[in-house]
């Protein structure tokens, strides 16, 4: 009964870690850069979802809304913040990278506070798409937990054919491999940057609104929002998109078992002090290629 | 030069209360502002001043409300304070709803004998620091009610309303890990019994906690009849989730976020049926000025006032007349009248007990002076459900709870 009900809960929030970290390490994996304004980006969707959600126009359109404003930092978060820094002369070429992880991790926090001085920080929860619960084998099991599970993974596979079956989506896998030979077979990469900055923002956005509609969300959480997603591309290896989903069944199963088994008052430290072990033994992480 | 009628009117609108024309008296009030039961605290002080200067002021001299955001942190307010004695010359400050934060703020109005009153900190350690190290320490006074005897009031409404109506005979408390609900929570493992009503476990979840699938799954599983919260740093997440999930079990006790009008919509409604305590509710004449108060501000703000915005209103009021019946803002003057304090606030009628109590500075509790109310959300809206002689309704519950046999 605890072992089944600890499956389901953990594959719930497994699946929604996943979704969360996989925009961070395709990001990572195709431009490089490492967006410490994923959690913000991630609470903004959630609180736009459920102020719009609010005005009485239904869970659906709230959602979109979510997405909809995670695009849009997305956005901003890339011609405002990521490229004059990339594009910038006076800033020495092997200094960007800490640039650009400065500037996301400032951006961020500013994101943050101006989320908490219009909405405060009270914690919002986005009103879930389904209500009601279900029973599995006696476990009772919000269908919102379902759902949440069942469009992250939905979310997932579409990427998945993107990237593997598109013209388009190929072009970003062999961006990730080698971007100097891309540009000599004829291809602009900053359209291809502008594309998985756009897929970024639809997924950090779904991300977000299921987070909201499940755990429900706080401007006080971005931090430990990317941090989660940080730990889970670390494991995983740094821009490896299998490698993370494998973490993040990894991180929410642990964090679950510890939750339900030992004290839910400690469910992340298991995962930090995996962290640090893997850092040690394995620091490409499970499938890391770098 | 023109001079239009609306200058001439405007001018003699500002010269009319010459008083008001004299240096203010400046009151600070240090609160986390992007909460929103924080900024109810500043909020509800700028209604007192302004009502207060429009009565004509303090002395001659009217109040200005400096307000400072703690961001919830001790450092934060830590510095405020010392700004606010130092540089802006405050008389009197009104800090913060966290014990941890009053708790750090406690030691500073002493070195620098600065007036200082929380409306919304709860830990019994406050008032028992002022009754150990009076000399030191007189000028701290405690606007809200201990975490003891908060917990009293929980119990002793529990006996009428889980125990008398609902034949509750088990629980299970619920609590933050926090300064404030160590005191609660002995007191509920003394009071619940007494009142009838066995604690099966005692949990203690770290403030930090996102999910509570895990911790209601454990309760549950103890088939408990009721569950007792001792809550407030969480508030909105647990309550979605209890909702979410279905937990078949009534949720009672504090829940300060639940005091908040908004929590209805931070929840989405799911807090439908659950039972907190208050000390002044909008529904509820608790004195002549609690209703009057709520409106107000609910027309000022949009928004009706938290548990700490009630005691924030009061305590401008009773550091002006402090002042006032001091005649002057020497610090031990104003702490001299302050504990002669006689005041029908919001929240009842308020007097500060002696030094030599355990409570020293702390509110006095029980008929007559102050006694609580437990509030249930009905439908959007809290219904007070208890003391019986007040309350504006009966408890009801949504349909997935069932209540004991």
């Amino acid at each position: 009964m605890l072992g089944l009900q600890i499956l389901i809960d953990g594959f719930a929030i497994s699946s929604l870690y996943a979704l969360g970290a996989i925009g961070f390490t395709l990001i990572f994996g195709v431009s490089g850069v490492l967006n410490l304004s994923h959690g913000a980006i991630m609470v903004v969707a959630a609180v736009i979802a459920w102020w719009v959600g609010g005005f009485g126009s239904g869970p659906y359109l709230g959602a979109l809304a979510g997405v909809a404003a995670s695009l849009a930092c997305a956005f901003f978060t890339y011609r405002v913040i990521v490229r004059p820094i990339q594009n910038s002369r006076a800033i020495p070429r092997e200094e960007k990278e800490i640039f650009v992880l400065t500037a996301t991790l400032l951006w961020g926090i500013m994101l943050q506070e101006a989320t908490a001085y219009f909405f405060t920080n009270n914690p919002k929860t986005v009103r879930p798409l389904v209500e009601g619960v279900i029973m599995i084998l006696g476990v009772r099991t919000p269908l919102n937990e379902i759902l949440t599970a069942l469009l992250s993974w939905i979310a997932i596979g579409l990427l998945y054919l993107l990237v593997n079956r598109t013209r388009t989506g190929k072009s970003l896998l062999a961006a990730s491999m080698n971007p100097r030979g891309l540009t000599l077979l004829g291809f602009e990469l900053s359209s291809i940057y502008v594309l998985v900055w756009a897929i970024y923002g639809v997924l950090a956005g779904i991300a977000g609104v299921l987070l909201g509609a499940f755990l429900g969300v706080s401007s006080d959480n971005a931090g430990v929002l990317t941090a989660s997603a940080f730990s889970i591309v670390v494991l995983g290896g740094l821009g490896s998109v299998s490698g993370s989903l494998i973490a993040a069944y990894v991180v929410g199963y642990l964090e679950t078992m510890t939750a339900y088994l030992v004290n839910p008052s400690i469910r992340t430290v298991p995962v930090l002090l995996l962290l640090v072990a893997v850092v040690y033994v394995r620091p490409q992480g499970l499938l890391g290629r770098r | 030069m023109r001079i239009s009628s609306g200058t001439i009117v405007l001018g003699l609108a500002l010269a009319a209360p010459a008083a008001l024309a004299a240096d203010p008296i400046k009151i600070g009030v240090i609160a986390e502002t992007s909460a929103i039961s924080g900024v109810g605290i500043p909020n509800a002080a700028k209604m007192a001043a302004e009502e207060i200067n429009a009565a004509g002021g303090v002395n001659g001299r009217p109040i200005e409300i400096v307000d400072y955001d703690d961001h919830n942190s001790a450092v934060d307010a830590v510095r405020a304070f010392q700004r606010a004695a130092q540089q802006d010359k405050v008389s009197a400050v009104i800090a913060s709803y966290i014990s941890e934060v009053v708790l750090a703020l406690e030691p500073w109005a002493g070195r620098l004998k600065m007036p200082l009153i929380t409306p919304g900190a709860a830990s019994n350690e406050i008032t028992k620091r002022v009754h150990d190290d009076y000399d030191h320490l007189k000028y701290v006074f405690h606007g809200y009610l201990a975490s003891t005897q908060i917990a009293d009031v929980v119990c002793e409404a529990g006996k009428s309303l889980m125990v008398g109506d609902l034949h509750a005979k088990t629980s299970v408390i619920m609590s933050e890990d926090a300064a404030w609900t160590i005191p609660l929570d002995e007191e509920y493992l003394k009071c619940l019994p007494a009142a009838g009503i066995k604690v099966l476990d005692h949990i203690r979840l770290s403030p930090d906690t996102t999910d509570f699938t895990p911790i209601f799954n454990k309760i549950e599983g103890e088939k408990p009849d009721v569950i007792v919260t001792g809550i407030s740093h969480v508030g909105v997440q647990p309550t979605v989730q209890w909702q979410q999930q279905q937990v078949p079990i009534p949720m009672y006790g504090v829940s300060s976020q639940a005091t908040n009008s908004t929590f209805w919509k931070d929840t989405n409604g799911a807090t439908d049926g659950v039972i907190f305590n208050m000390f002044s509710a909008p529904d509820v004449a608790v004195t002549p000025k609690t209703i009057p108060f709520a409106k107000a501000y609910q027309a000022k703000y949009g928004n009706l006032p938290g548990y700490a915005a009630y005691t924030s209103y009061d305590d401008v009021y009773m550091w002006a007349d402090a002042i006032r019946k001091a005649g002057s803002t020497d610090p031990d003057k104003i702490v001299e009248a302050m504990e002669k304090t006689e005041y029908v606030g919001t929240i009842g009628h308020i007097e500060f007990l002696p030094k030599d109590n355990t409570f020293a500075h702390g509110m006095r509790i029980g008929p007559g002076y102050i006694t609580g109310l437990m509030v249930q959300w009905q439908k959007g809206n809290p219904v007070t459900v208890w003391p019986a002689n007040v309350a504006s309704g009966k408890m009801t519950f949504p349909e997935f709870i069932k209540l004991p046999q």
